[in-house]
């Protein structure tokens, strides 16, 4: 707040004497600079994505072994294994709810979006920090406690919330229900809210920072597509969050205070409950409001990165820069009024449901732009397989084989036939959940060196790489068969029925590609953190990229930038341009200085220069 | 909108390249609360087309309790002027009328419940009631968090930190007095239409 709130230059000594004097609780804990932030969101995901995805191994033994012993998990769960070594079936539920809530919010919106929001912005656009350091640490401390808070309702005595992610009312209502409902269902709501204004915090930060502390002759055409994504991915937040707030508001009312806003003509074991005149599908529309921009919350800013390590890998400009805005743009506008796809099944007017599934199905044409985009910028380039790129390929492959079963599950006619079974599942877990993973170990690959100074080992990276994605579709290639054969989700087991018998070799497949995905990340893992500490020492420009970041020091310290924050005068994608000397020039180097290698309307740019020059810089440490 | 296009100008000769930062901060929270009271309202509206809905009439008390937050919103804006003019006195005597006012309203608001008791419309009952304490209940909320703005701000009016030179807080203030102000009179009117 006080680099940019003091106009005399008093201020601002004050300012800079107070950075040099942190102690460690100043710098490493409570820290406002973006960088350390950023390193924060990344452990604190990481360590939830352990958590999450160690759950969902668990139940996967559950579907694919029956008849397995699972005394061994006896020290971790302690009374959820029964004597006779069965998952109780309550906690099961609670696992399948957990592993949701933990991927989706904490480790693919907060994880991802916390950690490259906060890390490349500033860096990828020429600010010295975000435009609120104090609000960004209140960001991530409101995290925090979100995770405090959900991480204790794992030991409650009743388990934690059990109504699935989506928390539909009645059953997330009414403590009778299901034991979850009751005290874990308190804390996730509580955590939930916690994390709400997080992400508010967060968000509201990246949008200003974006707009307001772009470096000189930054402008919106000539921004990375990360930033881009960013920003879209931000503003999504700001509109929908709120809303999930709103219906978690009324949920809490209904929970604790007795108000109908969702519960009506309710029987408990033959006596009415007091609650009259609510509506549970109202929830369902306010929960699904959130809940599909969050899709997107999630998605974009692993294209964001995507873009931006396929066109540096493939040494070549990224193919329709405006088109990606464009499509980026579109998918954003489409994600706020095609919430009812996930409610066809509600009972809905049929005709409301068309125009529902029709809206939905254009969201395959920016989609379909940005797919065809990735491809032509891959063709005829020269291709480095770093891990970074490796990983932003294979999102592409995901997000392309996961969006093609969004265009059968978008028709309302085939939903009904396909909802809430495992092909559900597969199709999100291709084309959000793993392809947003993707991105995320993308963008870690790509940009350890500048997070930490040193390299991580790529053959390992490329050994984790192959391990996930030929994990990744043995797992959800096989379910999606399961999904059509018509397994519903979130059954505790399906050895009662006859027509799952024959799949049952399938479900065992499906688990054990689960255990060796699992076992595969433990690589990245290993590297993650011995890397930090005892990797080789990265270069200045390790990948030869053209983005601001890579003109700060190896490791930027307060301030990112030692003297003058440098200017841009181009796009960030001139790679292998026609006459340049090097495949790359980087967006600090006037046109005046590559005159070998500029187009006609490039050499009147030039003249812009001056001006460029002479504009303020937005430099929060003296500007002012 | 205006200002933002106000602080540009008060920021000559060195004229940003973007808008004041943190009153940019200012208008994406105020989209956040917009998206909050719009979910509610659309809530409302959806939940009052599938019927079984009472309907009561609005207490009086809670128009006269609009006008008195009308009242405020002038005064703060009297606030502004003061201290555009670098006119100190008036301005710490407009901060404390708006701040009163403001408590004034949260009364009346309080008073307007009670009645709304009487009249046998509660809280836990039929959701037309839940939605009506729920939304003044969240506005108040927000006139509360509003009330401690404005407290900062008269504090840095007494300590002249206030001043046609550092019109920022003042600013800050004003807009969000103001926005609270408008969110009400939709509210009000919102009820008043789809009682």
């Amino acid at each position: 707040m006080s680099a940019v709130e003091g106009m005399d230059t008093a201020h601002v000594d004050a300012h800079e004497h107070h950075h040099e004097s942190q102690n460690f609780w100043q710098k490493y804990i409570f820290c406002e600079d973006h960088k350390i932030i950023a390193k924060q969101y990344l452990i604190t995901g990481i360590i939830w994505a352990v958590i999450g995805i160690s759950m969902s191994v668990i139940f996967r033994i559950q579907l694919g072994m029956p008849d397995s012993n699972l005394s061994w998990l006896k020290p971790v769960l302690g009374g959820w294994i029964s004597e006779t070594g069965k998952l109780d079936p309550n906690f099961y539920l609670a696992l399948v709810t957990m592993h949701g809530t933990i991927m989706v919010f904490f480790v693919l919106t907060a994880g991802l979006s916390g950690t490259f929001s906060n890390f490349l912005i500033p860096l990828q656009i020429g600010a010295r920090d975000m435009a609120s350091g104090f609000m960004n640490m209140l960001s991530y401390w409101f995290f925090f406690l979100a995770s405090v808070l959900m991480f204790a309702s794992l030991f409650l005595q009743t388990g934690p919330a059990a109504g699935g992610w989506v928390i539909y009312p009645p059953l997330s209502a009414l403590p009778q229900a299901h034991p979850g409902s009751g005290a874990g269902m308190t804390l996730w709501l509580a955590s939930m809210a916690f994390f709400i204004v997080s992400q508010l915090l967060g968000g509201i930060n990246y949008i200003t920072t974006v707009i307001n502390l772009r470096t000189r002759g930054m402008s919106f055409d000539r921004l990375p597509l990360t930033i881009w994504s960013f920003l879209i991915t931000a503003v999504l937040g700001l509109i929908s969050f709120p809303v999930l707030l709103s219906s978690v508001l009324l949920l809490i009312m209904d929970r604790h205070f007795g108000t109908s806003f969702y519960l009506s003509d309710i029987y408990i074991n033959g006596e009415a409950l007091p609650n009259v005149g609510g509506s549970p599908i109202l929830f369902q529309h306010l929960f699904w409001f959130l809940g599909h921009p969050e899709v997107y919350i999630v998605l974009l800013p692993g294209l964001g990165i995507t873009s931006e390590v396929i066109a540096t890998n493939s040494r070549k400009p990224i193919f329709g820069y405006r088109a990606m805005i464009a499509s980026m743009l579109g998918i954003a506008f489409l994600a706020f009024i095609v919430w009812a796809h996930h409610m066809f099944v509600t009972g809905m007017n049929p005709f409301l449901g068309s125009v529902f599934m029709f809206l939905t199905l254009i969201i395959a044409v920016p989609s379909a732009v940005k797919g065809f985009n990735y491809i032509t910028t891959l063709w005829k380039g020269n291709i480095v397989f770093t891990p970074g790129m490796l990983f932003s390929i294979g999102l592409v492959s995901l997000f392309v084989s996961g969006g093609l079963t969004g265009i059968i599950l978008g028709n309302s006619a085939l939903d009904i036939q396909l909802h809430d079974t495992y092909f559900v599942v597969a199709h999100f877990h291709l084309v959000m959940g793993a392809a947003s993973a993707f991105g995320l170990f993308a963008g870690v690959y790509h940009w350890f060196p500048k997070m930490f100074g040193r390299m991580m080992n790529p053959t390992l990276g490329q050994i984790h790489f192959w391990f996930t994605f030929i994990g990744i579709y043995l797992i959800f290639i096989p379910m999606h068969y399961v999904g059509i054969a018509g397994f519903p989700r979130r059954y505790y087991q399906f050895t009662s029925y006859d027509f799952t018998h024959k799949f049952m070799d399938m479900n065992m497949f499906i688990s054990v590609a689960a255990i060796f995905s699992f076992l595969a990340q433990f690589i990245f893992l290993w590297n993650f953190f011995y890397s930090i500490f005892k990797g080789k020492r990265a270069p200045l420009n390790p990948w030869r990229s053209n983005t601001l970041e890579w003109t700060t020091p190896v490791v930027p310290g307060h301030g990112n930038w030692e003297g003058e924050i440098p200017a841009v005068y181009r796009w960030s994608y001139d790679y292998s341009k026609p006459g340049a000397k090097e495949d790359f020039i980087p967006q600090n180097i006037p046109y005046s200085q590559t005159l070998e290698s500029n187009f006609p309307h490039e050499n009147e740019l030039i003249a812009t220069e001056k001006e460029i020059e002479a504009q303020n810089f937005n430099d929060q440490f003296n500007s002012h | 909108m205006e200002n933002i296009q106000q602080v540009n100008l008060d920021r000559e000769p060195k004229a940003p390249l973007a808008m004041d930062p943190v009153k940019f901060i200012l208008w994406l929270f105020l989209v956040s609360i917009i998206m909050l009271f719009a979910s509610q309202t659309s809530a409302y509206l959806v939940r009052r087309a599938e019927g079984n809905w009472l309907e009561f009439e609005m207490p009086k008390i809670f128009w006269y309790s609009t006008g008195v937050l009308i009242a405020s919103s002038v005064v703060m804006h009297w606030a502004y002027l003061a201290a555009k003019k670098d006119q100190f006195k008036q301005l710490k005597i407009a901060i404390s009328i708006t701040f009163v006012l403001g408590l004034l309203f949260l009364w009346m608001q309080f008073e307007g419940w009670k009645q709304l008791v009487a009249m046998n419309v509660y809280f836990v009952g039929n959701p037309s009631g839940s939605f009506f304490y729920v939304f003044t209940g969240l506005h108040g909320f927000h006139i509360i968090t509003g009330l401690i703005v404005l407290v900062t701000a008269l504090t840095a009016s007494f300590r002249l930190n206030v001043h046609s030179k550092n019109l920022r807080r003042i600013q800050i203030c004003t807009t969000y007095w103001h926005f609270l102000d408008i969110l009400w009179l939709y509210l009000f009117v919102f009820l008043l239409t789809f009682n």
